[in-house]
Parts: C-alpha cells; structure tokens; sequence
C-alpha cells in the first residue's frame, strides 16, 4: 500500500513578517495539512486566505475555552478565515496551529479544520474551528496573516510545514 | 550519545512509512451508507478522513452514523461538545445504536457546494481484548447565520472487544449526496 503523509514545503521566518505564504501547492494530494508554530510581535488574532483571494467569501465558527468558560463564535462573509477568535497570540509563549483542508483540490466549497492549542502560562485557551471558503477553485496558495493589526508581524523563527495526505 | 541517536534513526525509519492509505469510498448520490471492508489487522490505529452531504432537505449540519463490523445493537456510547456560533453546548447518549458525528455532513437545502467534514481516530482497533474508543473532530459551515451548523469534538465507545474488521458509515438522516467521500488511514504502532 501507497504511503501517503508526506511533507510539501517548510517556511522559516528568518526575520519578522506581516504574512506568510505557501504558494504553489500541487493538486496531486487528496487532503493538505499545515502545521504552524509561532509567535508574534504583539497580542493578535490570526487569519488565513486562500488563491489571493481578499474578498467577502470566507465564514467560521468556533468553540474555545479559556480556561474559566466554553464559548462558541461565528463570523460570517469575512475577508479571511479565523485562525483564533478568542484566545490571542504571545509575543513569548509560542502556539500551535494544525489546519486540516479536506479536498482542497476539489470542485466543491472548501472546508477547513483548525485546532489551536494557545496555553500563556495562566492565561490563553484552546480552540477548534470550521471555515468556509465559498470557492470551488483548487487551493493552490495558503496566506496566514494577522488579521487584527495591520503592522503586526509573525516573529523570526516562526516555521509554517505543509504535509500532503494521499487516499488511495 | 550513541542511543540517542539511535533512537532518532529508529523514529525516521518508522514515519517512512507509518501511514498509508487503506480504502477510499465515494457517493455517487443516493446511498444510504458506505462501508469499508476487510480492513487489515496490521496497523495500531485508524484514521478516517472526509467531507459529506445529506440529501435531506433541511438547511443546516447534520452527522455521520459509524457502526462496525455490522453490529446493529444497542452497543455505543457516544458524547459531544459543540460550538454553533454562540453557544458551546455538550450532549451525550448511552445504548445506541451508532456512534454519531455530529457536524460532519450538511442538509441539502444548504448552501451550495458546501460540504461538512471530519477526520474520525478509532484508536487500537485490532484488539480483541478491549472495547474501542473513538474520537472525532468534524465542521459543518455554510456561510449563515442558523445556530444549525456546527464546530464539534466527538467521542465514542463501541462496548465490543473484536477487532473492527468493517466500518459501516450511515448517512446522518437520509443519504448521501453526490461528491461525498471518506478515506481510510492505517497508522503503524
């Protein structure tokens, strides 16, 4: 039987950025997966947009807990999709994020699961969301930005890993 | 020095080849269920991975139903926790007759095109000595504001201890649409 877990590419900060991109994304995959770590330079949620595409067409949903409370959020025909709603990021502590983007190279919407892991140290949370990107176009480039302060940067050393997940 | 080094050269070689894949099924539309069969005894875990529609003509998420090795009875244990854009809300259920997944699939007056999702976790599956427990993570969005649609954890017993040799996906209310897909994953111990 075929393996099937492999990585694509790796991107290493090796200084700050407002972004970072994986571009040129094969559609040989059945399922991708990043897996990021990070920090940024101050406080910040986070979002990610697929194709270029900066328009209206992305939508989430979330459920976290913060350590005294769960809780549940939406953001519809948003500009991106939401990485982190409620727990913000570290400017010490780094976090985890693991996106899941299943048939991401196929003719339907594009959906996507994020697990967030964000522990600070007696404060942060945990998070696990679903979004939509209303596109039936094959992802072929992932951004991650920082979506709640425009001169907000992922910190030097941050290090972005996509894996490709091949069905038989 | 040296066994810890070994130690690393030991861990590469087993993720080289520590997960395969297994068995695709996909939809052509109408099916009630999908089912894998035969499944090899010669991993540790399984993974299933993918994205469903329900032909059922309601707008929001809806689950996916697994059964294994065709046991129809009263044997599964099943809890949630899921989140619907305003509210995180826990359920559960004891003596069902399917381990459901709630959020993986979406009702068919939905919009368009969108699809719910899950990646489901059947942990030790071949063992003959222990019930098998479950775990799911699965999405259904669709760019609406309806409390129906869905971010959901999902956990499951089958009160069973044979190895899962079938896993039985149930469309969560009527059947699936066209384009639903799931994959099976064998993962290495």
């Amino acid at each position: 039987m075929p393996t099937t877990y492999e990585p694509i590419a790796t991107q290493t900060l090796g200084s700050a950025a407002l972004s970072i991109t994986l571009s040129s994304i094969p559609s040989t995959y059945t399922d991708v997966k990043l897996v990021f770590t990070g920090t940024t330079s101050s406080a910040e949620y986070l979002g990610m947009q697929f194709n270029s595409d900066t328009g209206a067409n992305y939508a989430n949903r979330s459920l976290y807990g913060n350590g005294s409370s769960a809780g549940s959020f939406q953001a519809l025909n948003t500009n991106y999709i939401y990485l982190s709603g409620i727990p913000s990021t570290s400017t010490t502590i780094p976090f985890l994020l693991e996106i899941d983007l299943l048939s991401y190279a196929g003719s339907k919407f594009k959906t996507a699961l994020i697990r967030l892991s964000l522990d600070k140290n007696g404060s942060g949370g945990v998070e696990r969301l679903v979004g939509l990107w209303s596109s039936t176009s094959a992802i072929n480039s992932i951004k991650l930005l920082i979506g709640s302060n425009g001169s907000a940067t992922f910190s030097t050393g941050s290090t972005a890993t996509l894996y490709g997940i091949k069905n038989a | 020095m040296s066994s810890v080094l070994g130690i690393i050269a030991s861990s590469m070689k087993g993720v080289s080849g520590a997960y395969e894949s297994i068995a695709t099924v996909t939809a052509s539309g109408g099916q009630t269920s999908l089912t894998f069969s035969s499944i090899p005894s010669t991993y540790k875990h399984l993974e299933i991975r993918g994205i469903a529609r329900d032909t059922l003509t309601i707008d929001g998420g809806v689950g996916v139903k697994i059964q294994f090795n065709g046991d129809t009875g009263s044997n599964y244990v099943r809890h949630n926790l899921r989140g619907d854009g305003g509210n995180a809300v826990a359920g559960a259920n004891t003596g069902f007759d399917n381990i459901a997944f709630v959020g993986g699939s979406i009702g068919d007056s939905s919009t368009s095109n969108a699809f719910g999702a899950s990646i489901i976790s059947i942990v030790d599956y071949a063992s003959t000595s222990k019930n098998k427990t479950v775990r799911g993570f699965s999405g259904s969005e669709a760019n609406t504001s309806s409390a129906n649609f869905y971010v959901v954890l999902n956990s499951g017993l089958w009160l069973n201890t044979a190895a899962i040799t079938s896993i039985t996906l149930i469309a969560g209310q009527a059947s699936y649409a066209a384009g639903s897909t799931f994959a099976l994953y064998g993962i290495k111990g």
